[in-house]
């Protein structure tokens, strides 16, 4: 199916504003932090222009961005919130409130270096922190995809058999900032689309009282924890099913993952975010070589699709794993992590290497993706070519640290 | 399937909790059994009180239920042992005593 829609030109941000308007959620609290500021910056501007009769709520921290959209969510209404970096950390305890109480509040995420030394740019360390809080995380690549993700985003997290919060994420200022050519749906198909947010319980209803996060004692807690554990495992299906009714009204394809040139790839990398979109140009080169390359490109992780990660990288003879974050565990980032762990559920013979790249807004280049397949052919053959603990572009004075 | 919050016990299973431990009912403290936290019991020693009433608005849990202005035994199912009707009662109609 072809892709349908208006063609524009827009950044990450004035994308995600885009989809936020033909949304129209009913509250959105916010505080600004670099390099989501505009977010709420063009949601102000779209209210104060009477475009949309959302509630915007100006708070004094993020702390009480996250509250205020708890409240606010628990109330009936469908909110949303942005922010980036050190913003999602000062959420870190609310987060965990808004999942357990199973408010599906969506966040668009900037994703930016947590401190320090103090930074602006993108790295993944802000969401990785909170990959076990229990929100939703889809991740992407560029414009478009942060587009399309924020139009389908309340559809899975209010979802009856999830129930879930849920981060939109793209990366700071390489798609946030950057212009692209992006194609726009219409606001009448993308409003039946989205639909009214209808929760069966919520503390305004009229005829029913309710308490939202009660104390539990211990005999209690495991069991709520196993439900909402629940949510995440369903997701699964819904993010595909909703996934599949996006495609019959933009043309535009998604899953669990986007395979690039994956299929009868010997040498595989795995990655999030915009980095990919380099490293498809690298493999194009590549295969004009007549070289086996391909990408593995993750958008949703939370949910973590292991087993189809595991099965889309089954016939690799060697796979880099790309972590935009630190893990500082001593072994390496948590989509390494990952990765591996369900490689070797699956039982997949491929040698793996965790690479940690991009940090703070490093630039990557595609000859430094040339440079991983590269390594990555001598590793397939049992060459030891990477060192314990491998950086992609690091100055270092062994060059057994870096890539 | 959810149940309601006072079908809720420590014998239900996780498929059988509300989302978030969520109440969507009223007054579900009834079913709360409080006095089980109380290590000192009041007692009322009825042959000394005078009916005046003033123990029913001093208990901070509601444990002392008037009916047709008199006042009626303990709720001891929800009474938590504070001891502020012993301080309260000026006939000294209402005493401690030590454990349940």
């Amino acid at each position: 199916m072809s892709e349908k829609g208006i063609p524009q030109r827009m950044s990450g941000n004035e994308a995600v504003a885009e989809a936020i308007r033909q949304i129209n959620p009913d509250v959105m609290p916010a505080f600004p932090i670099t390099p989501s500021t505009e977010i709420p910056q063009f949601v102000s501007s779209m209210i104060s222009n009477g475009q949309i009769d959302t509630e915007f709520i100006p708070v004094e921290s993020e702390h009480s961005s996250m509250s205020a959209a708890i409240g606010s969510e628990a109330a009936g209404a469908r909110t949303l919130t942005a922010t980036s970096s050190c913003g999602l950390a000062f959420m870190w305890e609310v987060l965990y409130v808004a999942a357990s109480n199973r408010l599906p509040i969506m966040l668009e995420l900037v994703n930016r270096a947590l401190s320090g030394p103090i930074n602006i740019n993108a790295e993944h360390s802000d969401s990785m922190g909170a990959r076990d809080s229990g929100w939703l995380q889809i991740y992407a690549e560029n414009n478009q995809e942060a587009y399309d993700n924020t139009l389908q985003a309340y559809r899975i997290a209010e979802h009856p058999d999830v129930k879930l919060p849920i981060m939109v994420c793209q990366d700071g200022f390489i798609t946030s900032h950057a212009v692209e050519n992006i194609t726009l749906l219409p606001d009448e198909p993308v409003k039946a689309f989205v639909g009214q947010y209808e929760p069966e319980h919520y503390l305004l209803k009229e005829d029913e009282s309710m308490a939202v996060g009660p104390y539990a004692i211990s005999p209690y807690c495991m069991e709520a924890k196993r439900a909402q554990a629940q949510g995440m495992l369903n997701a699964k299906k819904v993010i595909l099913e909703v996934a599949e009714e996006f495609e019959k009204l933009s043309g535009r394809k998604y899953g669990f993952y986007e395979g690039y040139q994956l299929e009868d790839a010997e040498l595989a990398i795995v990655a999030i975010g915009s980095v990919c979109g380099t490293i498809k140009d690298a493999i194009d080169k590549l295969r004009d070589q007549g070289k086996k390359v391909g990408l593995l490109k993750v958008r949703v992780f939370r949910p973590f699709p292991g087993e189809e990660f595991a099965a889309a990288l089954k016939n690799c003879k060697a796979v880099a794993i790309l972590d935009r974050s630190e893990g500082y565990n001593a072994v390496g980032g948590p989509l390494g992590a990952e990765i591996t762990a369900a490689m070797y559920r699956a039982k997949c013979t491929a040698q793996t290497v965790d690479i940690i790249y991009g940090l703070s807004g490093r630039d990557v280049k595609v000859s430094d993706v040339e440079r991983v397949y590269d390594k990555l052919g001598k590793l397939a053959q049992g060459e030891d070519v990477f060192g314990a603990y491998p950086y992609l572009g690091l100055r270092s004075a062994d060059a057994s640290d870096c890539v | 399937m959810a149940l309601s919050a006072n079908k809720i016990d420590e014998h239900v299973v996780w498929q059988d909790v509300t989302e978030g431990l969520q109440m969507h009912e009223p007054a579900t403290s009834k079913g709360f059994m409080t006095g089980q936290w109380r290590t000192n019991t009041p007692v009322w020693i009825k042959e000394k009180c005078k009916q005046c009433l003033l123990c029913v608005p001093y208990c901070p849990d509601s444990c002392i239920l008037a009916k047709d202005n008199k006042r009626q035994e303990f709720d001891y199912d929800h009474c938590k042992g504070c001891g502020i009707c012993v301080k309260a009662c000026p006939f000294g109609a209402i005493e401690m005593k030590e454990g349940q």
